[in-house]
């Protein structure tokens, strides 16, 4: 019952964390598709040199840990330029997701059949028009599930934001733990915050493909 | 209209075509017939340069050149069907048909809208305009496929196996409209295992092999009396 009392007591701080630690994780998501989608499309181009920056890129953020990367942005880019903890941990989080996305995306592009550009460029269109008009649309609706799976994992890795001190889920777990030596109860009470987002999320994702699903077949 | 002049093309070790010389004249309707794997194929794919090959091809005179001349536009020209059709999926009938003339031609869009209509009527589905291809025949599917590349107005169609992908009872549906197309005097090439189109059809016929041109003939002289003695054999293979 104290579990109770205390879930509730905490429920405005805990609030206020998961909606920074929605906002730090759409941020990622956000910039990491955009960073993945570049990167994809220099692993498909045909320059030997941009496959290689690529894989360079993807090799060493898939290599090296997350919080590692967090405390490269958060301490070497904070040395040089002024940036929040927020936005060295968001952007740290893009960085890394921008790795798996890339290769989400990379997948979504070379699943789809490759008369599908042969007909685009047969109409006299360039491989850019192609790719804009034929072949991306088609790769987002299998992108999507994938997709969906980066985000709930972005959204689980944001807790090692709160080692940067942002005021986060798990960080604002930590300092109730710390301060009232309940640590298995804050601790449980964070796990719960994430899991019900992580419920949310995955209701909202299942929507989304249902509604892709529809506009392919059948009548407009 | 179209001028071939020694074209060979590798795929790694494999020589697919030898010293293709050929020629089309406008509104010809010439089908290339031979067993799988003679070239036949990729021959038409290189009328269209979505394959790389050596040798000389010439388009209403002036000589081919991928290095200076925007192939895309020269595309614009040259409608393609695929056995496959290569339909796009996440677009319905019509909006397959409008997608190049709007965004490559650049036409209004309601002008576009109105052209492809007039087109889905010519193949005999005026009632298919909002339909997804997933929805259609594979007979269906071909006959946008042709629609959507006259959309362009082109003045040369290639067809590569139009019918091998259909069931045999869709097969007519797609020839009739290609009759028709070539009665219209588009100039047609088309790839096909289809004697009895190439018979009544084809102003000539060319019969490849192991990547040659055995046997250029019209198709009364070649289907009745083939000079060569493989395109005999071949002929009696399947007829």
């Amino acid at each position: 019952m104290e579990f109770f009392a205390d879930l509730i007591r905490t429920s405005p701080l805990f609030l206020e964390a998961a909606y920074i630690t929605v906002k730090i994780t759409l941020v990622a998501v956000t910039l990491g598709s955009f960073i993945g989608l570049f990167f994809a499309l220099l692993k498909i181009s045909k320059s030997k040199i941009l496959n290689k920056i690529a894989n360079l890129y993807i090799t060493i953020i898939r290599g090296t840990p997350l919080i590692v990367q967090i405390f490269w942005i958060y301490y070497g880019l904070s040395s040089i330029v002024q940036i929040s903890g927020f936005w060295a941990a968001s952007l740290a989080l893009a960085v890394h997701n921008g790795a798996y996305i890339a290769e989400i995306i990379r997948g979504g592009i070379q699943s789809i059949d490759r008369g599908q550009m042969e007909a685009g460029r047969s109409l006299g269109m360039t491989t850019r028009l192609a790719m804009r008009r034929i072949i991306l649309p088609q790769a987002f609706r299998r992108i999507v599930p994938p997709m969906g799976n980066q985000f709930i994992i972005a959204l689980k890795d944001s807790s090692l934001a709160a080692f940067v001190t942002i005021a986060e889920l798990f960080n604002v777990s930590m300092r109730l733990a710390s301060s009232t030596f309940k640590d298995i109860q804050f601790y449980s009470i964070a796990g719960l915050y994430y899991l019900i987002l992580v419920i949310l999320f995955s209701f909202l994702v299942h929507k989304l493909e249902n509604k892709l699903a529809v506009g392919s077949s059948g009548m407009k | 209209m179209i001028k071939v002049t020694g074209l060979n093309k590798h795929f790694g070790d494999l020589h697919v075509l030898k010293d293709i010389d050929m020629e089309v004249q406008e509104s010809d309707v010439v089908c290339l017939i031979g067993a799988s794997g003679s070239g036949k194929s990729t021959l038409l794919r290189c009328l269209n340069f979505l394959e790389q090959a050596e040798g000389e091809i010439n388009i209403d005179g002036r000589i081919i050149d991928r290095k200076t001349m925007d192939l895309n536009i020269l595309r614009r020209d040259v409608g393609m069907v695929f056995q496959h059709f290569n339909l796009f999926p996440h677009m319905t009938v019509l909006e397959n048909i409008i997608e190049a003339p709007i965004h490559v031609k650049k036409i209004e869009r309601q002008q576009a809208i109105a052209e492809g209509k007039e087109l889905l009527e010519k193949v005999g589905l005026g009632d298919k305009v909002d339909c997804y291809p997933s929805v259609l025949s594979g007979g269906q599917k071909q006959r946008v496929a042709i629609a959507r590349a006259l959309a362009m107005q082109p003045k040369l169609m290639l067809f590569d196996e139009p019918t091998s992908a259909l069931d045999p009872e869709l097969v007519g549906e797609v020839l009739s409209v290609m009759k028709e197309l070539a009665q219209e005097g588009m100039t047609m090439v088309v790839v096909t295992h289809e004697m009895g189109f190439a018979r009544e059809v084809g102003d000539w016929v060319v019969y490849l092999d192991e990547g040659r041109i055995i046997e250029v003939a019209p198709p009364e002289e070649l289907f009745n009396n083939p000079k060569n003695q493989r395109t005999q054999e071949f002929l009696s293979c399947i007829l």
